[in-house]
């Protein structure tokens, strides 16, 4: 038994036909979707944005609205990432028993999280893109260099997803997500330097800040968006990396030991 | 059932715990092509973990399984590509509509786009879908939602199907409807794996029962044989009034059971037990056949189970 739920996961082709049904379930509901992907961060440009640069100015030599749209590319990639890693998964996985339905087939459990995780950074890519496509017209982003920031959004949101995937299978229902979101989410996207540089921190939390994911893709994501340059870009790639892998295994096996029983 | 073939399903000392209590407890049999199994017994009686088992879903605790001479559950996934699977609890994906359903379900299988598109066809038809093809299942009936779970499950034109209870909560006709189109499918060549709590429907479809009880094979073979072995011809069902027992036992070769306010007398020569009723003015009484039911209750008892 043991060894079933501990086996490294395989990957094969059967990830992307769970991708392309859940993109399918998507594309039903693509317009209320789009709206929210769009006029998010708008609210948040133009109240943030404007609001703040008067009294805020430049940082980093960097003007607020540009700083704080690259910082938002990055937090919206986690917030999607994990809002479906957490909700949708376990709709999937306990109402709505679709992975029952799946497992019947010949499509396994790895498959099986392989895909939801590639879907729930594809979805997060799409609302980090209608950021970056909101900033360029607000006149945030001057650099078409801008674009080499998607696959690294892609790969963040693969970084969130995982744990948030972990998250839904040890739930006991929604109310748990709280715990996450609050516990988890929301100090990221306010300490990880989405709307201030993190050296403004105190050092003990700012080593404590280093630990997390999102300090790592803002890093990368922002001189990305900026035209800055990115310092220890293979540090940072390397973070993001070992996260992905790390929570696709943990939810490999926490949901092998929920389904295979 | 004894066939020269190989069987399509070898089951060997196969045994299953969860977390110390045992719910399979050396279940052995074979499963040959063309033939309907049903699994008999009572809830909790370990038919659905069987099953699992043989979906590769659930690996057991000790034995050996094998399907198509895949070994499970290493090789569960090659085994299920042969499979159609109906669960006992409904689990379409509501956000798809019918032919949808069929669409995504036979994208898990890899069938070529055209092959499958005239599959999805022909099972709608089959299973009298075709005019709620773009439905969303939340908008079915109980039946028409069983009718596409199972539809569902031959998308891959399995050579084996594993059905868990297929009409239970069903209405009569919706039943019939199942039944028929099961039927035209093992005439078709199909196998069919099914458990049911209905003996009707076990005396009616299945070619051999095995019937379980506290994780193991209490006997198997045909019902007809089955019925032979284990009760007599007929039975008569009456009111327990006083000393009709001691009337009763005095007719040679009849068997008496009590349940509640029930008398049931079994016996293999009706007329004698008839021709005592008559002369006792006792009228209240119902005589019948013996069935599958009569040796189910006779095997597992009557206590209940929940």
């Amino acid at each position: 038994m043991n060894s079933l739920y501990y086996r490294l996961p395989r990957f094969s082709f059967n990830a992307w036909i769970i991708w392309y049904r859940n993109i399918q379930v998507w594309t039903k509901l693509i317009g209320p979707a789009l709206v929210l992907h769009f006029l998010e961060p708008l609210i948040y440009l133009f109240g943030l944005g404007f609001g703040l640069a008067v009294f805020v100015g430049d940082i980093e030599g960097v003007p607020y609205l540009t700083f704080l749209a690259s910082g938002l590319v990055a937090s919206s990639a986690m917030m999607t990432a994990s809002l479906e890693g957490t909700y949708s998964v376990f709709t999937r996985m306990v109402p709505q028993k679709t992975y029952s339905a799946i497992l019947a087939s010949p499509i396994e459990v790895d498959d099986i999280m392989a895909g939801e995780i590639l879907w729930c950074a594809t979805k997060a890519t799409f609302s980090s893109i209608a950021i970056i496509i909101v900033a360029a017209l607000m006149g945030a982003v001057d650099s078409w260099m801008a674009i080499w920031a998607i696959p690294i959004v892609f790969l963040s949101a693969l970084c969130f997803s995982g744990p948030a995937i972990v998250i839904a299978t040890m739930a006991p229902g929604y109310d748990y997500f709280n715990y996450y979101f609050t516990l988890g989410v929301t100090p990221m996207f306010v300490l990880c330097g989405v709307f201030y540089p993190v050296s403004t921190l105190p050092e003990s939390l700012q080593l404590a800040v280093q630990l997390l994911p999102l300090t790592h893709a803002i890093e990368l994501i922002r001189p990305l968006i900026t035209g800055m340059e990115v310092n220890n870009p293979l540090l940072h790639i390397l973070v993001l990396v070992s996260y992905t892998v790390l929570f696709y295994y943990l939810a490999v096996i926490k949901v092998r030991k929920r389904m295979i029983q | 059932m004894q066939s020269n073939d190989l069987p399509i399903i070898s089951a060997s000392k196969l045994c299953k715990s969860f977390s110390d209590i045992e719910v399979v407890r050396g279940v052995e049999f074979n499963v040959y092509k063309g033939c309907c199994y049903g699994f008999l017994g009572p809830n909790g009686a370990g038919k659905t973990t069987t099953l699992n088992m043989i979906e590769g879903i659930s690996p057991m605790s000790s034995g050996h399984l094998s399907v198509f001479g895949y070994q499970l559950p290493e090789q569960g996934s090659l085994a299920r590509a042969r499979m159609g699977i109906v669960p006992q609890m409904d689990n379409l994906d509501p956000d798809f509509s019918v032919i949808q359903n069929l669409r995504i379900y036979g994208s898990y299988f890899r069938i070529p786009k055209a092959i499958l598109e005239k599959r999805i066809k022909d099972l709608l038809e089959f299973m009298q879908l075709s005019d709620r093809a773009n439905e969303k299942p939340d908008n079915l009936s109980g039946g028409m939602k069983r009718r596409l779970t199972i539809a569902r499950a031959l998308v891959n034109d399995p050579e084996l199907i594993i059905l868990d209870e297929p009409t239970t909560g069903l209405d009569p006709q919706v039943r019939h409807v199942i039944w028929d189109q099961l039927r035209k499918l093992m005439q078709g060549g199909k196998t069919i794996l099914m458990t049911t709590h209905y003996m009707d429907e076990a005396e009616r479809l299945c070619d051999e029962l095995l019937i379980m009880d506290h994780g193991k094979i209490l006997d198997q073979g045909s019902p007809r044989q089955i019925i032979e072995k284990h009760v007599e011809r007929y039975v008569v069902e009456l009111d327990n009034e006083g000393g009709l027992i001691k009337q009763l036992q005095k007719i040679p070769a009849t068997r008496l059971e009590v349940h509640a306010d029930t008398l049931f007398c079994y016996c293999n020569e009706q007329q004698p037990v008839i021709d005592l009723l008559t002369r006792l003015g006792n009228a209240h009484y119902f005589f019948r056949p013996c069935n599958l039911e009569d040796v189910f209750l006779n095997m597992t008892g009557r206590e209940l189970r929940e």
